[in-house]
């Protein structure tokens, strides 16, 4: 309720930019340009530079489209099953409580923290050939999918959790005493509310699946058809071919762009609605 | 038949369980159960296993292994390219953070979506960009710095900027909104008494965002120590010259050389740190 509010004094306190600010913004703005806009306008300059016969035969050989399907497959399966047990997991922590819970919680920061390549050798270690338990996804799919859902654990989770905080649990307690199934009561009354949560932790965890790189280095073997797009880019700079490289790039650019944008719409709309 | 449920009067006191405890306590250990394995097997079990298996092998190995040459040098190179790209994002980070919430400015809106570019991007892009720029042979700018005898790839400088691109949001994003919400009086009161600009900043603005700020510097400094992808590409990855601490665990673990479970280790041990402090400093978003 105090949102509006706050906006309302917001606005027009924003002052018009002196001679420090000013110059400030300038020194941003050039900064963002060296690092960030012109590097990545160099990627899609350098991807199209061939035209566009060029850039079709980068992107739909054969060993590109295998990287690109799996990569686009597995950060797909990883936002799916992350956000079903990323909600579940934020569910547990907020209503449920039991000893070892903040443990738990910290656990859930590790992925974050966690160097990726560390990460990769962590689940090599536990997945991979020298298994202790006896699982062995060394270069297969499913290595590359624990990978992916390792690194992408925490962003539904984070991002449900506040909002299943914030949740008012009048509504539920309603129901309940009108005689809902507990089950009904959080699909008809607690889904709706943290939807757009969900969703956009999801987008995010998508978004790190389609980049991902170190995590999944050392897990998938390096072999054609375990290579997800940024190994088989990285393998293009090696080979010096920059404008291969640059092209499927440019492919993954417009992925995570079409991302950015949906979570965007999904921010506007909850914010609208709230 | 939600609406309906919405606008039913709430007055029930006590309200009545119409489903039995048994079943809502199965249910509710079945969920605590998923959630807890669910993170033990793809989190916490790895990491135990990693610290078991350094422990295993013994004490005199794991100081072999962290005190080798080319991990000693690998620390320096690791400090010094972390220890600039945070410096770097802070006033970044603090500046900009301060021209959005305060400021309007044309596209001030665009600024705040670039802002957050970077995080979207996969590492391996963001090292093939920053080559694409400013490598020698490869680079827009390359026979310009090959002229000024200036080596930004496959050198420290490069390693730099591909280590501040991956963290540049991290501490806009944790300064802004703490800016936002604190409005501008303290600062308009400290202007009528006649503090410049300078003073505004460090007396008022900065120990107003102190919380948030040390929270994003952590993020970001563990953020800069654990790059990989990026810094593979744009360092060359030359043993003992451009190798940071993640390139070395690279290595040795492609190569099946002893020493990278132990200094993987090491950077679990940095992390934790990072996560404590995090766990820390969270709470505190209010300061």
């Amino acid at each position: 309720m105090t949102v509006p509010a706050a906006r309302v004094t917001a606005a027009p306190a924003r002052a018009r930019l002196g001679g420090w600010s000013g110059a400030g913004l300038g020194v941003a703005v050039l900064w963002l340009s060296l690092l960030v806009l012109l590097p990545l306008a160099a990627v899609v300059a350098t991807g199209a530079g061939d035209g566009w016969s060029g850039f079709w035969s980068a992107v739909s050989n054969h060993a590109a489209l295998t990287a690109i399907r799996l990569t686009v497959l597995s950060a797909l399966a990883v936002a799916a099953i992350n956000a079903v047990l990323g909600t579940l997991i934020a569910w547990v922590l907020v209503r449920d409580s039991f000893r070892g819970k903040r443990i738990v919680e910290a656990v859930i920061d590790i992925p974050f923290a966690l160097p990726t390549i560390v990460a990769g050798l962590v689940l090599l270690t536990l997945y991979g050939q020298q298994s202790s338990i006896g699982v062995h996804w060394y270069a297969t799919n499913q290595g590359v999918l624990v990978a992916l859902l390792f690194v992408t654990l925490p962003f539904v989770v984070r991002t449900v959790q506040p909002v299943l905080l914030a949740l008012d649990r009048e509504a539920e307690e309603a129901a309940a005493s009108l005689g809902a199934e507990p089950f009904t009561t959080f699909r008809r009354i607690v889904l709706p509310a943290i939807a757009p949560a969900v969703a956009s932790g999801a987008a995010l965890a998508f978004g790190r699946a389609m980049g991902e790189y170190g995590s999944v280095l050392l897990i998938s073997g390096g072999l054609p058809r375990t290579s997800v797009a940024s190994q088989y880019v990285f393998a293009q700079i090696q080979n010096d071919e920059y404008v291969s490289a640059a092209a499927v790039s440019t492919v993954l650019l417009l992925i995570s762009i079409v991302v950015l944008a949906v979570l965007g719409q999904v921010h506007r709309r909850a914010a609208r609605r709230g | 038949m939600a609406s309906d449920l919405l606008e039913a009067p709430v007055a029930a006191p006590a309200p009545v369980r119409p489903v039995r405890p048994r079943k809502r306590r199965l249910t509710r250990y079945a969920l605590r159960f998923v959630a807890v394995a669910y993170v033990a097997a793809l989190v916490a079990m790895p990491v135990v296993v990693v610290v078991w298996r350094t422990i295993d092998q013994g004490a005199s190995t794991f100081w072999h292994a962290i005190t080798a040459p080319d991990a000693v040098h690998a620390y320096q190179v690791t400090a010094q390219v972390a220890g600039l790209a945070v410096l770097i994002n802070t006033v970044f980070g603090v500046g900009v953070a301060i021209l959005l919430a305060r400021y309007r400015f044309p596209g001030r809106s665009l600024l705040n979506v670039l802002i957050d570019v970077p995080v979207s991007i996969s590492p391996i892009i963001v090292g093939l960009a920053l080559v694409l720029v400013f490598g020698w042979t490869t680079g827009w700018f390359g026979p310009a710095l090959q002229n000024a005898g200036i080596e930004v790839i496959f050198s420290t400088p490069g390693m730099v900027l591909a280590t501040a691109f991956v963290a540049l949001p991290l501490v806009v994003r944790e300064v802004l909104p703490v800016l936002e919400e604190e409005g501008i009086e303290q600062e308009q009161a400290a202007r009528s008494l006649g503090a410049n600009a300078w003073q505004r900043l460090v007396r008022i603005t900065l120990p107003t965002v102190k919380w948030a700020l040390a929270y994003g510097v952590v993020l970001s400094v563990a953020r800069a120590l654990g790059e990989f992808g990026a810094v593979r590409v744009v360092s060359g990855d030359v043993s003992g010259q451009t190798q940071t601490l993640t390139l070395v665990v690279d290595e040795r673990a492609e190569q099946f050389e002893p020493g990278a479970y132990q200094l993987s280790v090491v950077l679990i041990a940095v992390s934790a740190i990072c996560i404590v402090a995090i766990s820390l400093l969270r709470p505190r978003g209010e300061c």
